[in-house]
């Protein structure tokens, strides 16, 4: 039954989408048809598909780690940021620019900053009882304005025309696309590895099972002796680490060079792909692919219809919403209680 | 002497939308409720004030449509919260979500004119003392309202019955419901309330203290004010002093930035989210004061065996 609230969840958005759409004003079908199905009509849109859909379904594999013990990630997009900063910095500055080594050294790096970044929340719960939420949450703001403040001053690319952004990455920084006509690259398959292991850790390994107990019996795990602050830590190291290597990606694949914006937002949009997912590596990447869709819908109806692309927002607060709703009626059993019982 | 005017005036304008924010998630949090959707409820407030401003409407009727869209907003959360039981963490992030992506689909339309600022008032004979005038006597109606409403709450919640149980419901909801008071109606009354303060909060920002639309607006405000919350361990004058050491901290930045100071702009601008970490870590150190003022219910669901 678990499986059915992510797809009751998903059918109902369409509903409340074509409500939607209908009282903005437009034709309900050809929206829902414009958001839902123009998008995958071609090869570039399913291309386009799977590049959306792997930085999503990578991190929100890390996050689930966390999630399953309780521990509140809410700030990958950040360690996605410094992810792509630091291997952007390897990138530009390692000494031999055309070496083999060049990618292997920008991911270790993107994921080392990623732990990094993640490892202050880890620290300051763990030592200080600091609530994760609030600070993985300010730290994505720093490094958001960290990433600003390094494309308008000291990684400006010189012959940039002013533009605040930074020089192109050479060839040997980038993952070569299977096909120069579409943006899909090697990177996917960091994705597939990812999944896997994940799969491992949470269903095949002794340390995900006592974070799972951690997370859903915190007395339980204490009692058997399960440390909280080890679950903090790989908990959140894990989602640090994931974020850190989809910048990396997104920096060697379809960006090439770091801009003041690197993310529409992927990494909020992850922690709903895990949930979606029900923290389980193959429901997260379906969770990713239904995710990926809703960001290309919203830039295929803003390019056909003029609508927003901020609706792609929307439609991933109502999916939320209404997961959550419809796990209530799964976990619960109605019944009509007699008056004055 | 103008510039500790201008810095003790923008300290109290710059708290204003977090002491809104901040004391409504204060007696939502006092209830037992955690919403993490202030910073979407905010936004949905900013978005509607400004909507109603740009349509003609009275300036008090756009506040009040700010402020009715986040309790609209608030219920989202509550239907989920209190009669769904879900997990409080996820339908918070999920308002907070959403409440961004409605604000920036309605702020498409908004254009990038400023408005009329909310006007500020002047008491003849006040306002005109030197000093005195410019510093307590010429703000905008809300800053004194937000004033007016800190007094009422804290009144509400320690010298009033009905604080008392609300204070009970999340200390200990199976103890208020034993006694026969409606813990999931209380609990609802006061998401919305903390709905309507946040929506005040985001109008405004957008009527008033930049009243110029900008998407995302808030900037982390409304995530700000949570960190608020626990920094003043639950207890509403500890809001009111924190959200105006958070305002002096924004009106420093700017006025750095005005100075040319040799630091990065950037550096400046995330003061104080680097300010809210070690905030929290400095109270949050200490377990034994969090864990005496801590609403020992917070976030967890409520279900009346009935």
């Amino acid at each position: 039954m678990r499986v059915a609230a992510p797809i009751i969840a998903t059918v109902l958005t369409l509903i409340v989408g074509s409500i939607l759409f209908a009282v903005l004003g437009y034709d309900p079908l050809a929206t829902l048809s414009a958001f839902f199905l123009a998008p995958l009509n071609s090869i570039n849109g399913l291309s386009e598909l799977l590049l959306k859909a792997s930085p999503l379904i990578l991190i929100a594999c890390g996050l689930a780690v966390g999630f399953r013990a309780n521990v509140w990630n809410i700030g990958a997009e950040g360690q996605l940021v410094i992810g792509a900063i630091a291997a952007c910095g390897v990138g530009l500055f390692y000494p031999d620019p055309e070496s083999r080594l060049l990618l292997p050294f920008m991911m270790l790096a993107g994921a080392l900053a990623g732990m990094a970044w993640a490892a202050i929340p880890a620290f300051l719960r763990t030592r200080m009882s600091t609530n994760e939420i609030l600070v993985t949450l300010m730290l994505t703001y720093i490094a958001t304005l960290f990433l600003s403040w390094l494309v308008h001053g000291p990684w400006r690319d010189p012959a940039g025309f002013n533009y605040p952004q930074t020089a192109l990455l050479p060839a040997t920084a980038m993952f070569e696309p299977f096909d120069y006509s579409y943006r899909l690259n090697g990177s996917v398959f960091i994705t597939v590895v990812a999944v896997f292991a994940m799969w491992l850790f949470t269903d095949r390994s002794f340390l995900g099972y006592k974070m799972s107990v951690s997370g859903a019996a915190p007395l339980a795990a204490r009692y058997a002796g399960f440390a909280e602050s080890s679950a903090v830590w790989i908990g959140l190291l894990a989602g640090g680490a994931a974020a850190g290597i989809a910048g990396m990606a997104e920096l060697s694949g379809p960006l090439g060079q770091l801009s003041p914006q690197i993310s529409p937002g992927y990494g909020f949009a992850a922690i709903i792909v895990a949930f979606i997912g029900r923290l389980n590596a193959f429901g997260i990447v379906l969770g990713g692919l239904l995710m990926s869709l809703l960001f290309l819908g919203g830039e295929s109806v803003q390019m056909t219809l003029g609508l927003s692309a901020s609706l792609t927002r929307i439609f991933q607060g109502i999916l939320l919403f209404l997961l959550l709703a419809a796990d209530f009626f799964i976990f619960y059993r109605l019944r009509r209680i007699p008056e004055h019982a | 002497m103008d510039l500790f005017i201008a810095i003790f005036t923008g300290t109290i304008i710059a708290a204003t939308p977090l002491i809104y924010a901040a004391l409504g998630e204060l007696v939502v949090e006092n209830s037992g409720v955690l919403n993490l959707g202030i910073e979407g409820m905010m936004l949905m407030g900013a978005a509607f004030a400004f909507w109603a401003v740009i349509a003609g409407l009275p300036m008090p009727v756009a506040i009040l449509c700010g402020a009715l869209a986040g309790v609209v907003a608030s219920l989202l959360f509550g239907v989920l919260a209190l009669t769904f039981l879900t997990n409080q963490y996820a339908a918070g992030l999920a308002l907070a979500i959403f409440g961004s992506g409605v604000s920036a689909f309605l702020g498409r339309g908004f254009g990038s004119a400023p408005i009329d600022a909310l006007k500020r008032i002047r008491i003849p004979g006040l306002s005109d003392i030197p000093v005195v005038g410019p510093m307590f006597f010429r703000f905008d109606p809300m800053v004194y309202l937000a004033l007016l409403l800190f007094g009422l709450i804290t009144w509400f919640l320690y010298r009033t019955k009905a604080g008392l149980i609300l204070r009970t419901t999340g200390e200990s909801p199976e103890t208020a419901h034993a006694i026969g008071y409606p813990v999931i109606r209380i609990r609802y009354l006061s998401v919305m309330f903390g709905g309507l303060m946040a929506g005040l909060a985001g109008a405004y920002l957008s009527v008033a203290y930049t009243p110029l639309w900008v998407e995302n607006m808030t900037a982390g405000k409304g995530w700000i004010a949570l960190a608020l919350v626990v920094f003043a361990t639950w207890r509403p004058l500890r809001v009111l002093l924190g959200a105006w050491l958070f305002g002096g901290m924004t009106i420093l930045q700017l006025q750095g930035q005005a100075l040319g100071l040799a630091v990065p702009s950037e550096l400046l601008s995330a003061l104080p989210y680097i300010a809210t970490i070690v905030v929290l870590v400095v109270i949050s150190r200490n377990r034994q004061i969090l864990a005496l003022h801590f609403p020992a219910s917070l976030a967890r669901p409520f279900r009346p065996a009935s």
